[in-house]
């Protein structure tokens, strides 16, 4: 019997010819990823387990990205926890303050994962690494540890569901646009425990930013994991830039796929995600005549804090203001990117717009820091939660949408399509 | 394993946002994570939960965030055992790496309500509601994961030796 793109990295991690659904394995780790938040509890039990040595020093990240640059004194703790750790193991993938970028948006950037890689994270959005043909997956702090010690973690290998993605997708329209509407119809459990698998000649249209946006938020699923085939695209961006050696892994033509999904991306329409969960998805012209004003719209986090995100934000914002009574707050993923919008002149657009510029980090997003909300605030947000409290108050609301339908919201001060403010 | 308590029921996609909200992540001191469990979805959780007392849920329980804090909160607090009718699957390996017993049930989690007495034992795969008399199979433990919660979580059962 075939095997689905994950089954076949997972068969060659473990050193198998081929696996199948349900079977339990143990596999070799390529990478074990951890945060600042995560990392400190992995370390805990490492030390725990009379742990002395971890298995490559290479092959370990530790990015001090959630409550940094710290946010208070007991932030400070875990970030010097992990630091001290990084130094005694000489950790050769410890990202702080200076280098660090929000972990998904970073480790790609540096090379660290890339097609055929096997990656575990503490951290649920690991599953990031997928739109580079990688079996990535978050796990918690204890497996991370072991991980660490082992090199090795046990799977249950997963069946997986098939997205075939066809068409061109409007102007404006972008991988958080794709994602969200897929969780709207399949539900925030509707992959659960398995692996969500993207084919289709619609990719052509998807730029590597867009696929990390949409493999990055299939744990909003349920999923185990999110994938995309390695293309031409996958390959211009890997060039001179994945440290290891890339396999690529091709479905087979018989693979089984437990349900199969067609999405026309020329028929999608600027979508959001209601509170309070990301399966509450509509397109912005269901919303209707009610209008939801915000107070707050964050552009940034592992799911769109990258350059194509802040571009489509700018062209969006260009000559134009953030309305009167909203806070629009931009984070860049990385140095990298925050470099790059600062010479392609974004800052410009964005300072004149009257947003402000951040630092890495994922602070908002989950409530951290950075641009809390007070009761009864609503934020438009291009992050991947919009639980209760995610962002702050516990009567707070969050609605999470594309950088284009965010910077929008933030002119016009209600959630909008960018169609209408661009005159489209 | 048997597990007795009083049950605290709740409904589907309890995420670990709401079981441990992040702005209490700058910790990871089991006692103060337990201080504020549950604390987004019900402020009295903290005041009334009991050593040995049974969470219920519906679908989807610990969806959202990786963080090991969510079931080490719902241990430190004094929870014996969460029954649900699905979880979501970090949650799930996270708990058992901790050694907080878990257990998809669904028909126990519909009908079991809040205030009930159940026991669990969890070795055979039966769980009784001691206060209505109704009895719940369910698929037993697999052996691995009965040494791992009865060593108090995976890394101290490799130090034990007992995996």
């Amino acid at each position: 019997m075939g095997m689905t793109m994950s089954q076949k990295i997972l068969a060659a991690h473990a050193g198998l010819d081929s696996v199948k659904a349900g079977q339990l394995i143990e596999a070799n780790l390529d990478m074990v990823l951890g945060n600042d938040i995560t990392s400190p509890v992995a370390i805990n039990v490492f030390n725990d387990g009379n742990a002395s040595s971890v298995f490559d020093n290479s092959k370990i990240a530790l990015v001090m990205d959630h409550f940094t640059p710290n946010k208070d004194i007991k932030a400070a703790e875990q970030c010097a926890q992990t630091r001290r750790f990084a130094d005694k193991y000489d950790i050769k993938n410890f990202f702080d303050v200076g280098q660090m970028g929000i972990e998904h948006a970073l480790l790609p950037e540096k090379g660290l994962v890339g097609p055929g890689t096997l990656c575990i994270g503490a951290d649920s959005h690991t599953c990031t690494y997928g739109a580079l043909g990688a079996f990535s997956t978050g796990v918690g702090s204890t497996d991370m540890a072991a991980g660490m010690i082992s090199g090795k973690a046990w799977f249950k290998v997963p069946s997986a569901i098939k997205f075939v993605l066809t068409g061109k997708p409007a102007p404006f329209i972008s991988g958080k646009d794709i994602i969200l509407h897929i969780i709207g119809k399949i539900g925030v459990d509707g992959a659960l425990y398995r692996s969500m698998e993207f084919f289709g000649d619609g990719l052509q249209y998807l730029n590597i930013d867009d696929r990390l946006c949409i493999a990055n938020m299939a744990i909003e699923a349920g999923a185990k994991n999110g994938i995309f085939p390695v293309d031409d695209i996958t390959r211009e961006y890997i060039k001179d830039r994945f440290k290891g050696e890339p396999k690529e892994y091709f479905a087979d033509d018989d693979a089984q796929y437990d349900e199969e999904y067609v999405i026309d991306l020329s028929s999608l329409r600027p979508t959001v995600a209601f509170p309070h969960l990301p399966e509450n998805a509509r397109t912005v012209d269901e919303i209707g005549e009610t209008e939801v004003k915000i107070d707050q719209a964050v552009i940034g986090s592992c799911t769109n804090g990258r350059i194509s995100d802040l571009r489509a934000a700018a062209e969006i914002l260009k000559g134009k203001k953030v309305a009167k009574g909203v806070r629009c707050i931009i984070i860049p993923g990385t140095q990298n990117v925050y470099l790059q919008a600062m010479h392609e002149g974004l800052f410009d657009i964005f300072i004149e717009a009257g947003a402000v510029v951040s630092t890495p980090t994922c602070g908002p997003c989950l409530g951290g820091h950075m641009g809390i909300l007070a009761k009864g605030e609503r934020a438009v947000a291009t992050t991947n939660r919009n639980f209760v409290g995610r962002m702050g108050h516990p009567e707070s609301e969050v609605y999470l949408a594309s950088p284009a339908t965010a910077a929008a919201s933030a002119v016009t001060g209600r959630i909008t399509s960018p169609w209408e403010v661009m005159g489209k | 394993m048997k597990y007795t308590g009083s049950v605290i029921k709740y409904g589907d996609n309890v995420d670990t946002d709401v079981i441990i909200p992040a702005r209490y992540l700058n910790t990871s001191d089991h006692k103060e994570l337990a201080s504020h469990c549950m604390e987004d979805l019900d402020k009295t959780f903290v005041s009334r939960v009991k050593q040995g007392d049974i969470i219920t849920a519906g679908q989807n329980f610990g969806c959202g965030s990786s963080r090991e804090h969510a079931p080490i909160a719902i241990k430190a607090s004094g929870v014996s055992l969460v029954i649900a009718k699905s979880f979501a699957r970090i949650f799930y390996r996270n708990a058992i790496n901790i050694g907080l017993a878990i257990v998809e049930c669904p028909a126990a989690a519909e009908e079991i309500s809040e205030g009930d007495t159940v026991e669990a034992d969890l070795d055979n795969g039966i769980i009784r509601n001691i206060t209505t008399g109704k009895e719940y199979k369910t698929a037993p433990f697999p052996d691995f994961v009965q040494k791992i919660i009865e060593n108090g979580g995976l890394m101290q059962a490799i130090v034990n030796e007992a995996f």
